[in-house]
């Protein structure tokens, strides 16, 4: 090749280089931002709207809110149901708080899950994958709020929890418990945009709100975030889960394992050759042959 | 592995009729032996059957309908106690192994084969009574055959370890299999690989043993804070050498027992000479695990508070009355050679373990829980399946191959 040939082809390469990676850095630099939905308990009326949207968009069990009387006692999410409401008496008069899963932002039960069936999309949502996911269940033993719920009686269980809708999301539509709810408790967007919010709020209404965002940095930050009235371990929130985003306390075990399986390795086979007592004995035995008289 | 085979095979050319023979030899082998009406096959037998039928019924009718796992409680008795308890107490292979092939040390020659197969059934039936336990076992081969694979889960690091670990097990055991089955020299090929096959099997023993304990790092609201601590990987990896030990004790006092016709005078005499050298192993590793728990029960004032009530008496319950008390039982049988001390200081490490283990996973996980949770009799039928399966399979290995020491 000629230098006029090579000057050429070589700037046809970067030609064809640089676009690809100014696009690269576009896409990492995108306004793309993971989604949330911001829950106001001042606003809820307790009309559960939103656990018959979402059974009905899930094709679960569609609850008869009218007669039920399911208000009656604290519930639990389950393989049933993606979200439901409860009701705590509090000081501040009756609360209603939708429960679903949080969609943290760095999810215990996908850094837990060994065949990436549970995964955190670049969307926002947690979503799982039933051709991928073998049933161990550690998806449970890990989520900080007991999301994750498992078929136990059918013979090819699920793990059924809330996916923020996230085919409608792709559609561009809003999760259906946000479109469901008529007094505005939901909000959907941007998890900046929803924090605007919910400090706009807080700020304004200093006596309306505890000062706290739930879901703000609780576990890492979650994609999920409330704002209630009274302190959140009043209305069944649990307090004590940290800051720590989960998969962190599983990092620097698994940091220590390529250097346990190179190392160890090495330690053992050098103790090995070290102990070779035979060798020792044979040389030893050749030295007292080799000595006069040493076979008197 | 395979292609060592193929190459011999291929330098022999009566490789064909050597094969069947190997296969003739086998099926007849396959054929029971002695008396059948013993106690064991009694008890075992009807056992056994209940065992396959509810398994059948598991897999008709979904897990529900024969366990009493919850939402709260994923993980049950098959979990907690067959793979997660069974494998602790396999342990002993990766320390016997250690110290006859890496050490050289000759004294445990004699247990070598035994504790090896014992360490490759163990990991062989509770690691495989987890496929009863998988929702989806027919996608267990996602994370080994690569289309998935879960970096950042331990649990891909357990599955991953456990099924080398089971194969290495195999190929320190093959040995005894190619002397039994007279094909010199496959069994010469084998033996070279023998400390490989160790130190490979070491180093992966170390990372699942600790790795089952870091499987409930992310598990931290749920265990009670005396249980849970960020060094619980190592906690399970000293714990898992002196349940190993003690198992080792445990077995080969039964083995002596009911086997002894298969073991030779020499070894016979030797092993209370073996039984007092594994409660001194036993008897350090317990104090360093002793020493571990003190120093993270004292290092942090907050945690000291929470020995009181129910949950601190259980915690020093399990500490002192199940490691302590047989570390120094261990300890006081060596120095007065007594053996029949150390027996006893080995069922009371074991019962420890499967304490400990058993705290972990079922007692104290969820402690604040209202509907707790408790094993179903389908459950711990099903268990008692895969042990007694399992002892019934170590039986017709022990009474064909060259697994006790004849000397």
């Amino acid at each position: 090749m000629d230098r006029r040939g090579f000057l050429k082809s070589s700037a046809a390469i970067g030609a064809a280089v640089l676009p690809a990676t100014t696009s690269e850095a576009e896409a990492r630099t995108s306004d793309k931002e993971f989604v949330g939905v911001l829950v106001d308990t001042t606003r809820c009326i307790g009309c559960r709207s939103c656990e018959v949207a979402c059974s009905v968009v899930n094709k679960n069990f569609v609850p008869d809110v009218k007669t039920d009387n399911a208000l009656d006692k604290v519930r639990d999410t389950s393989e049933k149901q993606f979200t439901i409401v409860n009701r705590f008496e509090t000081d501040k008069g009756e609360i209603f708080v939708k429960k679903q899963c949080m969609h943290c932002w760095q999810p215990a039960c996908a850094a837990a899950c060994l065949v990436n069936a549970m995964v955190k999309t670049k969307e926002g949502p947690v979503t799982w994958d039933g051709d991928k996911c073998m049933g161990c269940r550690y998806c449970m033993v890990s989520c900080p709020f007991d999301i994750p719920k498992a078929e136990y009686h059918s013979t090819n269980p699920r793990i059924m929890k809330c996916t923020m809708c996230y085919e409608r999301l792709q559609a561009g539509k809003k999760p259906a418990c946000v479109e469901a709810c008529p007094t505005d408790t939901l909000m959907f967007g941007p998890k900046r945009q929803l924090m605007e919010v919910a400090r706009h709020r807080v700020y304004s209404h200093p006596d309306k709100y505890v000062h706290q965002i739930y879901g703000e940095n609780e576990v890492g930050g979650t994609g999920w975030l409330y704002l209630s009235a009274v302190p959140f371990d009043k209305i069944g929130f649990r307090t004590d889960l940290g800051t720590t985003p989960y998969p962190e306390y599983t990092r620097e075990f698994l940091i220590s394992v390529p250097l346990i399986e190179f190392g160890v390795p090495a330690f053992l086979l050098t103790l090995n050759t070290l102990t070779d007592r035979k060798k020792e004995v044979r040389e030893k035995e050749n030295d007292e042959w080799t000595q006069p008289g040493a076979d008197k | 592995m395979n292609t060592t085979a193929a190459s011999t095979s291929a330098a022999n050319p009566t490789v064909s009729g050597e094969f069947s023979r190997v296969f003739k030899f086998f099926l007849q082998e396959l054929k029971p032996r002695g008396k059948w009406l013993t106690p064991f096959n009694v008890i075992s037998i009807p056992v056994i059957l209940l065992g396959v039928m509810i398994v059948v019924y598991r897999f008709m009718y979904g897990l529900g309908a024969v366990t009493n796992l919850s939402q709260q409680f994923p993980w049950g008795f098959w979990i907690g106690f067959d793979v997660i308890t069974g494998v602790a107490l396999a342990g002993g292979a990766y320390v016997i192994c250690f110290t006859v092939i890496v050490m050289r040390i000759e004294k445990y020659h004699s247990i070598l084969r035994v504790t090896v197969l014992n360490g490759f059934l163990a990991y062989l039936f509770y690691s495989g009574a987890l496929l009863l336990d998988l929702g989806r076992p027919w996608h267990i081969v996602n994370p080994i055959i690569g289309n998935s694979f879960g970096y950042n889960s331990v649990m891909f690091l357990v599955a991953w370890h456990f099924f080398v670990y089971t194969v290495a097990l195999f190929l320190e055991f093959s040995p005894a299999i190619a002397e039994w089955a007279k094909v010199e020299k496959l069994r010469h090929v084998l033996h070279k690989m023998t400390l490989i096959t160790v130190i490979l099997g070491f180093t992966i023993s170390m990372l699942h043993q600790s790795g089952l304990g870091a499987l409930f790092l992310m598990a931290k609201p749920k265990i009670h804070p005396l249980w849970y601590t960020e060094y619980l990987p190592l906690l399970f990896f000293t714990s898992s050498v002196y349940a190993g030990l003690s198992m080792i004790v445990f077995e080969g006092t039964i083995s002596h027992k009911v086997f002894g016709n298969l073991i030779g005078p020499k070894t016979h005499h030797k092993h209370d000479d073996i039984v007092l050298g594994l409660a001194k192993g036993a008897a350090i590793t317990m104090f360093v695990y002793y020493f571990f728990q003190a120093f993270i029960l004292l290092h942090d004032p907050e945690r000291y508070k929470l020995v009181t009530g129910f949950w601190g008496f259980w915690y020093l319950f399990e500490l002192i009355g199940f490691v302590l008390v047989p570390c120094f039982m261990y300890a006081y049988a060596v120095r007065n050679r007594r053996v029949g001390v150390v027996k006893v200081a080995a069922i009371l490490t074991v019962l420890g373990v499967i304490l400990n283990r058993l705290n972990i996973t079922l007692i104290a996980f969820n402690w604040y829980a209202t509907n707790r949770y408790y094993p179903s009799w389908q459950e711990i039928v099903v268990t008692l399946m895969v042990v007694f399966i399992e002892v019934w399979v170590f039986r017709w290995f022990v009474t064909r191959m060259p697994v006790f020491s004849k000397e």
